[in-house]
Order: structure tokens, then C-alpha cells, then sequence
């Protein structure tokens, strides 16, 4: 079973879940991502996801086989959705069981973060101006001296491009 | 020699396509970029992106062979 996918419909998060489970887990750690209604001052009403597929999968699972060498936890798993989102709905999900939940926190922190920065997954936020824009690709065209922002060797924990943390 | 490249967010609307077959001179994905940006007025700099070589992340100066498939990456945003 891929431990990193894309899913073009609603995240089901209970199935998700049963994949994590292990006699030997004490418990489960999760992250959702939503869709969130502002960003960076505009008003966002919708936002598109767009992945390259085939090379998002490879570095996706690379993240995930990360955690699961650097933290010690049962499983983890992480499914994006691509397409056409509204409000509220669930971007991401990140799910990883352990032991003892330390681990299982850490390790799903750890995924996210990654997976934000290194998936080559794109998002374009429509706003209620009318306007619309890719997010990280629009601002730091007009200012490329800011492009080491984006690396992830270099980026600040709570970064304030995300549509939502 | 020919190669395939495949366009995504920003540059794809950029390009007005999503993907082309390219008769191209350039011998390395930094060289096609250049080409590619004089052709369609890309806005982001180079040094603002990563590329992809059939599927796998790859460097500026590899060199390229024909039927390559090469993938521009603009600063991404999951999550």
C-alpha cells in the first residue's frame, strides 16, 4: 500500500486511520489541512490543487520512509487531494501511529513540513475580488531575490504562505 | 533532438499549454529554460525553480538526450 497518494475526492479519513492500526501502536497522531477562508489579506472563496504526479509520489513516499527511519512509530500515511476545493474542506491528512504518542506527534509534524515544501504540488487561490493567484509563484515572480524562502533547507517553521497550518 | 516537456501551475497557463514535443538546439535543462522563457515570457527566475528529468529531480547542466521528458518546477505550495 502507498504511504503517500492523491485522492481527486474527500479524504476518507476512517479508512485512512484503519491503516495505521497495529497491536503494538498505544495510539495515533493526525493532521488535517483545510481550506481556509483568507490568506495574506485577500479573501479566498476556493483554491485548485495541481500535482505532478508521478515525481510527487516518489518524494512523497521518501518523506514518509524519513519518518519512519528517524522517529520510532508503527505506520504513517499521507493522502492529498488534487482538484477543485471549497472552504473548510480537507487538503491534506497526515495520520502516523506508535507506542507513545510523542513519537507519533513528531513524526506527523515532520511529514507535513516536508511535504509542504518538497511535493511538487501547486495551489492557486481564488479571491472574492475576482482575482485569483498561484501561491509562493505569483509574489516571489516580482521579487526573485526572495526564491531561497522557498527552499527548505532554509524555511521558517511557521511560514505565512500557507492557506492554513 | 526532440524532447517532451510538461508544463504545471503558473508556467502552464504561462504556456497556454500543458505539454509539447520540442525540436530544441539546448543541451541542458538551464539552456531550454532559456529558450523556452524567450518563447513564452516565463516570469519566474531560474534560480526560483527546480526541474525534473523523466520523472526524477535533476541538475541544471545534466546533459539532455533526446525523447528526455523535462518538467519545469515553480515554487510549490502543498498542504
Amino acid at each position: 500500500m502507498m504511504r503517500f497518494r492523491f485522492t481527486q475526492t474527500a479524504i476518507d479519513t476512517a479508512q485512512a486511520r484503519r491503516e495505521l492500526l497495529d497491536p503494538g501502536a498505544g495510539g495515533y497522531a493526525s493532521f488535517e489541512g483545510w481550506v481556509r477562508d483568507h490568506n495574506e489579506g485577500q479573501e479566498v472563496t476556493r483554491l485548485e490543487y495541481e500535482a505532478f504526479q508521478e515525481l510527487a509520489v516518489k518524494e512523497g513516499e521518501r518523506i514518509v520512509a524519513e519518518a519512519l527511519r528517524r522517529f520510532p512509530v508503527k505506520h504513517a500515511l499521507c493522502i492529498h487531494r488534487v482538484g477543485s476545493l471549497d472552504l473548510s474542506d480537507m487538503a491534506v491528512w497526515v495520520g502516523v501511529s506508535s507506542a507513545h504518542r510523542g513519537e507519533a506527534f513528531d513524526a506527523c509534524r515532520f511529514i507535513i513540513d516536508e511535504v509542504k515544501h518538497r511535493v511538487p504540488i501547486w495551489k492557486k487561490e481564488h479571491y472574492r475580488s475576482g482575482d485569483s493567484g498561484w501561491v509562493n509563484c505569483e509574489r516571489c515572480a516580482a521579487a526573485p531575490h526572495h526564491a531561497h524562502e522557498h527552499d527548505h533547507e532554509h524555511r521558517h517553521l511557521d511560514e505565512p504562505t500557507a492557506s492554513h497550518s | 533532438m526532440q524532447l517532451k516537456i510538461q508544463y504545471y501551475a503558473l508556467m502552464r497557463e504561462q504556456a497556454g499549454r500543458s505539454e509539447e514535443t520540442l525540436e530544441t538546439a539546448s543541451n541542458t535543462p538551464a539552456d531550454l529554460y532559456g529558450e523556452l522563457t524567450t518563447r513564452y515570457g516565463f516570469t519566474l527566475a531560474r534560480e526560483q525553480l527546480k526541474v525534473a528529468v523523466n520523472s526524477e529531480f535533476s541538475d541544471w547542466s545534466r546533459r539532455l538526450a533526446a525523447g528526455d521528458a523535462v518538467v519545469f518546477i515553480p515554487p510549490v505550495a502543498g498542504g
